[in-house]
């Protein structure tokens, strides 16, 4: 069997990248998980986080703030809301992605006094958000929760 | 009769008007390049969203979980037209097309007694339809700002159209676009949005697939986005449609310009010889007079 698989990562407005990759790790949002060749037929959704292709020449890293992944035994498409590669993202980028999110929570409190599910949903995607940061080394400015 | 001197100035100003819808032309020429490119590019996400939003429709679809969004509220009393057209005019039939198929569609559903309820997007469509339909209007969205419509622009419609069915204001909702076909056709569409339809659909095909979490919360999850993108690439289609629709109206009006221009120059150029003849018959007959 091969041990390489075909990548694609599209977002609404264009195909960032298409390469043939050995390991591709995808932040589902019930967990992390590593696609490698010969995976079983999987589809995921996404929560905000590090998109990690390893191929040949290396590692490529993506910022991603949701979708879903489609994985099968030889391919893994992913469907990115929004996707930047890593050296992309600046820590002006950052902060509005995260103010995006941080807005998105303030609606949801607003909007749903009494329903804590949306809110809790919306202060999990935020608080992703803001992991992204410490992971890829940009200072996650707290944001008033 | 014009005079010389009117004729001259007429000539000079259809000119002048054939200078900008040649630059018209040319303008529209580029942008259409632009939102050709634009559409192309988004192609890979919407048919790798549909095929896999139709596989997960098709399993899930039947059952009594299904989402509103995909099985609809089980009603069709109010619908929602979401009539999208371009922010400028001078581009032929477009917006006209696209106007009059929601108009139609509009009066079949007010003879059925059906409530009819218009979302515009785009300046030109609410113009047209103010007059006939002005009191069904729900809403506008105003994109006369936005240089080059990009996914967060389809996002805050989706996110508009998406609050108002969660507040029971519609049934069924409906989109009204013209898809890009090339320069000179244009096809005026409508397509169904809420509840969402889907071609196709290989059940077999899908049902290989693990879901991570369950179908019913990938699909929950799913299905708003399924609204956002279906809108992003109808105003993907309509940019592209706009700019051609743009073209091939300046280009008629640069060839009709310059008809005009051949005509008025003939009838210039006789009139100055008949002037010409003229005098040459005064000084004629006052000669021989002596």
């Amino acid at each position: 069997m091969a041990d390489t698989l075909q990548f694609d990562l599209v977002s609404p407005e264009r195909k960032l990248a298409s390469v043939s990759a050995t390991e591709v790790r995808i932040p589902g949002t019930d967990g992390d998980l590593t696609a490698m060749a010969g995976h079983t037929p999987t589809i995921t959704t996404l929560r905000p986080g590090l998109l990690q292709v390893v191929h040949q020449g290396g590692t490529d890293d993506y910022v991603i703030s949701g979708g879903f992944a489609e994985i099968g035994p030889d391919n893994v498409s992913v469907l990115a809301e929004r996707a930047l590669p890593r050296g992309e993202v600046t820590q002006e980028v950052y902060e509005g992605m995260v103010e995006e999110f941080a807005a998105a929570h303030r609606d949801a409190k607003a909007k749903f006094e009494n329903e804590p599910g949306p809110v809790d949903d919306t202060a999990k995607l935020l608080a992703d958000m803001v992991a992204i940061g410490t992971h890829i080394g940009l200072d996650p400015k707290q944001p008033n929760f | 009769m014009p005079s010389l001197k009117d004729l001259k100035n007429r000539i000079a100003s259809v000119k002048s008007t054939r200078k900008i819808t040649k630059a018209m032309q040319m303008v529209a020429a580029a942008k259409l390049r632009r939102a050709q490119d634009a559409a192309e590019a988004a192609r890979p996400y919407a048919e790798r969203f549909d095929a896999v939003m139709a596989g997960l429709a098709s399993s899930v679809g039947g059952s009594d979980g299904a989402p509103k969004l995909l099985a609809g509220t089980g009603k069709e009393d109010v619908h929602l037209l979401v009539v999208m057209t371009a922010e400028r005019g001078l581009c032929g039939g477009f917006n006209g097309s696209i106007v009059r198929k929601a108009r139609i569609r509009a009066s079949e559903l007010i003879a059925q007694g059906k409530t009819v309820k218009i979302l515009t997007v785009g300046k030109k469509g609410r113009e047209m339809l103010r007059r006939d339909y002005g009191q069904h209007f729900v809403g506008h969205v105003d994109l006369s700002e936005v240089k080059r419509v990009g996914y967060a622009n389809a996002q805050d419609i989706a996110r508009d159209v998406l609050d108002r069915f969660a507040a029971d204001e519609f049934d069924v909702a409906t989109i009204y676009y013209a898809r890009f076909q090339n320069v000179i056709t244009q096809i005026p569409t409508e397509q169904q949005i809420i509840p969402a339809k889907f071609e196709g659909g290989d059940e077999a095909d899908t049902a290989l697939y693990d879901y991570e979490p369950g179908e019913e919360e990938i699909l929950a999850d799913l299905l708003p986005r399924g609204v956002a993108t279906q809108i992003f690439a109808a105003l993907l289609e309509n940019g592209a449609s706009e700019q051609g629709a743009r073209m091939s109206a300046m280009d008629n009006a640069t060839r009709n310009a310059g008809e005009m221009i051949d005509k008025l120059t003939i009838e210039y150029n006789r009139s100055r010889q008949a002037v010409i003849t003229n005098e040459l018959i005064e000084i004629i007959s006052g000669a021989e007079a002596l």
